[in-house]
């Protein structure tokens, strides 16, 4: 089993004519995943990677039978290219695209909380089921099928901690980048949630980073709801306050609020062992199989 | 981005929000001219990035025209906490009975924004919230209506403001909502709001952030960024456009994506050495930008040692070779010793590019990091 994604996804790429867009979707085919139509307005009828293109997610969900988008779109249309996706039938949205408007994210936040729709991002690497499907960016080779649900931040992060499992041996159900920004769709909670109700999935890593509140949150739900034993991250240790290290949403507020040290905290008092290195969170989740 | 106090002042003044009659100035003859129209007594307001002016000494009070003068000269040129004055506001001192405070900015726990009122002004708001947390007044506001006059007036009363001005101040909290939203602010906040013994308000102070992410549609306030950076460094990284920041530590630190990058220099702290910088070279980075981040690096005089740390997602390790063979090649003997560690998309052919007559290479992360800070180690003694 796995989580949100799967062999079944059916997936509609939005700013699939776009360089990023081509890329990623010829790569996401390559890996397996059912990629059955592109949405650009006013490039319907051509053909992508030998994709059919419509006008509209609508039309593409329509015609093609699509439940997902994954959205390369450029951070000036990125949110509305999500509302539009919100305005169908779709299941899950992934929005990989960086340096969307914040107050832009907070009207689609808003949205977001009056539909049944999933969002995945924005500023986010994607999400992976290994063997099934890819939606997103993620460098696919590195992952390795098996039982080991993974939760993260940042990507190029997700992308060491996987390495150091897959090179052990160990494979995973579903790993999720969540995003660096302030504002996003799926939290730490929600997807920390669906892993616990998957039977597959025996353990969790959850990377997290300064800023925010999220971490804290994660813990408690840990401590109040899952069984399925969980092994942690938290990178910015060493960051200073007030200095915003490369994600919008990793700052350590001038009162102190978002430390690395208010997360580890709060995770080892839920029972969370947290690693100082990502070699040392593999050895936890070795420990727990 | 940040506004100067002025610039925020003069977008607040543009919208109705009365500012104490004010003069921008650049020289101690210009600060003279402005206090003769003003009059006495007058603040001289340095105008840099950077908080806690008045502790630092970057606002006096001028009571004559010598102390002006005085003041001026000393304000001027001066250097707070790493950044050169040019630029001082001199503005008509307030005589005032209450300071109050009003801002708006993102909760990003709910994902919508808060608009915060207090009788607390003028002292800073992060201890008001901290120690006192009830003495503010907090009220959400859904980012698809916007502020409605009801929530305005709310949370005006609910800070029990005095009620005489209570109308003016909800006013203010308004046209600061529609500037938030209509300017794309992340933040912004009047501390303090004063109110004079006529119970007239003012905008005494004035902090508008503006989300960078959001610029491409505010060219009117991107035009208004001040890149004065605090060393030459900084002014660097904006240059190249590298996402940096310099710390105090000696081990140079170069990677692709903040959370790996983050977690490099919690490894450096983890074993032993001190980072001297943040660098993301960002996603999918081709070999002149990873030239730039060397060149960045090698800028510090405080690095003895550089680690670089590649995950290739939509990075191509070819690429970052490269780059590192290009930036290595022009010197005669390479200043600091490198360590590169390259995994993910395209690192074999990355290695077999790589020049290791230049640096030295390491595997795993760990042994990369541990490297890199028993190098930093060696060439500090």
């Amino acid at each position: 089993m796995s989580i949100f994604v799967d062999d079944d996804t059916r997936v509609v790429v939005q700013g699939i004519t776009g360089g990023e867009g081509k890329f990623h979707t010829e790569q996401m085919i390559e890996y397996g995943t059912n990629v059955v139509a592109g949405a650009v307005p006013g490039k319907g009828g051509q053909e992508v990677a030998g994709v059919p293109v419509y006008d509209t997610v609508d039309q593409a969900v329509d015609a093609e039978d699509a439940d997902a988008s994954v959205v390369f779109v450029p951070p000036a249309f990125a949110a509305d290219a999500v509302f539009e996706a919100l305005d169908t039938d779709l299941d899950l949205v992934v929005a990989i695209t960086e340096g969307i408007p914040t107050q832009d994210m907070a009207k689609v936040n808003k949205r977001l909380s009056e539909v049944d729709t999933r969002l995945i991002g924005p500023n986010c690497p994607g999400i992976i089921t290994p063997g099934e499907a890819k939606l997103g960016i993620l460098p696919g080779n590195i992952f390795e099928s098996g039982d080991v649900g993974l939760v993260s931040r940042s990507g190029t992060l997700t992308y060491q901690v996987v390495s150091n499992l897959t090179e052990r041996g160990i494979g995973q159900t579903t790993a999720i980048g969540i995003g660096g920004d302030p504002i996003i769709g799926t939290s730490f909670v929600d997807s920390l949630e669906a892993f616990e109700a998957d039977s597959e999935t025996k353990a969790v890593v959850m990377c997290g980073e300064i800023g925010g509140e999220d971490e804290e949150q994660a813990a408690k739900f840990i401590a109040e709801n899952m069984d399925t034993p969980v092994a942690g991250f938290i990178a910015g240790r060493t960051a200073p306050p007030g200095k915003r290290m490369g994600h919008a949403g990793a700052i350590v507020s001038g009162s102190g609020t978002g430390t690395a040290e208010s997360k580890i905290d709060a995770l080892n008092d839920a029972g969370v062992p947290v690693g100082d290195t990502p070699n040392e969170v593999a050895d936890y989740i070795e420990d727990f199989l | 981005m940040r506004l100067h106090e002025y610039q925020a002042k003069d977008v607040f003044a543009d919208a109705g929000i009365p500012v104490p009659e004010s003069h921008l100035a650049t020289t101690v003859e210009e600060v003279v001219e402005a206090v003769s129209e003003i009059g006495f007594p007058a603040a001289i307001k340095a105008q840099v990035h950077v908080g806690g002016r008045g502790k630092a000494g970057g606002i006096k009070i001028a009571t004559d025209e010598a102390e002006a003068r005085q003041y001026a000269d000393e304000i001027l040129g001066m250097d707070l906490k790493g950044y050169t004055v040019e630029k001082v506001l001199v503005e008509e001192g307030v005589d005032f009975e209450n300071e109050l405070y009003v801002g708006i900015t993102m909760d990003r726990g709910e994902g919508e924004p808060v608009a915060m009122v207090s009788t607390e002004g003028g002292v800073d708001i992060e201890s008001v919230a901290e120690e006192t947390p009830d003495a503010i007044a907090r009220e959400h506001i859904d980012p698809a209506f916007g502020l409605h006059p009801y929530q305005a007036r709310k949370v005006v009363y609910d800070a029990e403001i005095p009620r005489d001005v209570a109308g003016d101040v909800a006013s203010i909290l308004s046209t600061l909502y529609d500037l938030y939203e209509s300017k794309d602010a992340s933040e912004v906040e009047i501390n303090p709001v004063m109110i004079t013994a006529d119970r007239e308000v003012i905008a005494a102070d004035a902090v508008m952030n503006i989300d960078e992410d959001a610029l491409f549609r505010q060219p009117d306030l991107a035009e208004m960024e001040d890149e004065a950076a605090a060393d030459d460094l900084e002014a660097k990284a904006n240059e190249y456009g590298f996402d940096y920041v310099r710390l105090s530590g000696n081990v140079g630190i170069i990677g692709n994506g903040a959370g790996l990058v983050m977690t490099t220099l919690d490894l450096v702290d983890h074993f032993g050495g001190t980072p001297a910088n943040f660098l993301d070279i960002g996603g999918g980075a081709k070999a002149e930008r990873v030239a730039n981040a060397l060149d960045m690096v090698f800028a510090d005089e405080n690095v003895d040692a550089v680690v670089f740390n590649i995950f290739g997602g939509i990075t191509r390790g070819d690429e970052v070779a490269k780059g590192i063979n290009e930036a290595l090649e022009s010197f005669d003997e390479i200043p600091k010793k490198v360590v590169v560690r390259l995994a993910g998309t395209n690192a074999e052919e990355g290695m077999e590019i790589l020049n290791t007559d230049l640096v030295e290479v390491e595997a795993t992360l760990e042994d990369a990091v541990q490297r890199a800070v028993e190098n930093a180690q060696e060439a500090g003694q």
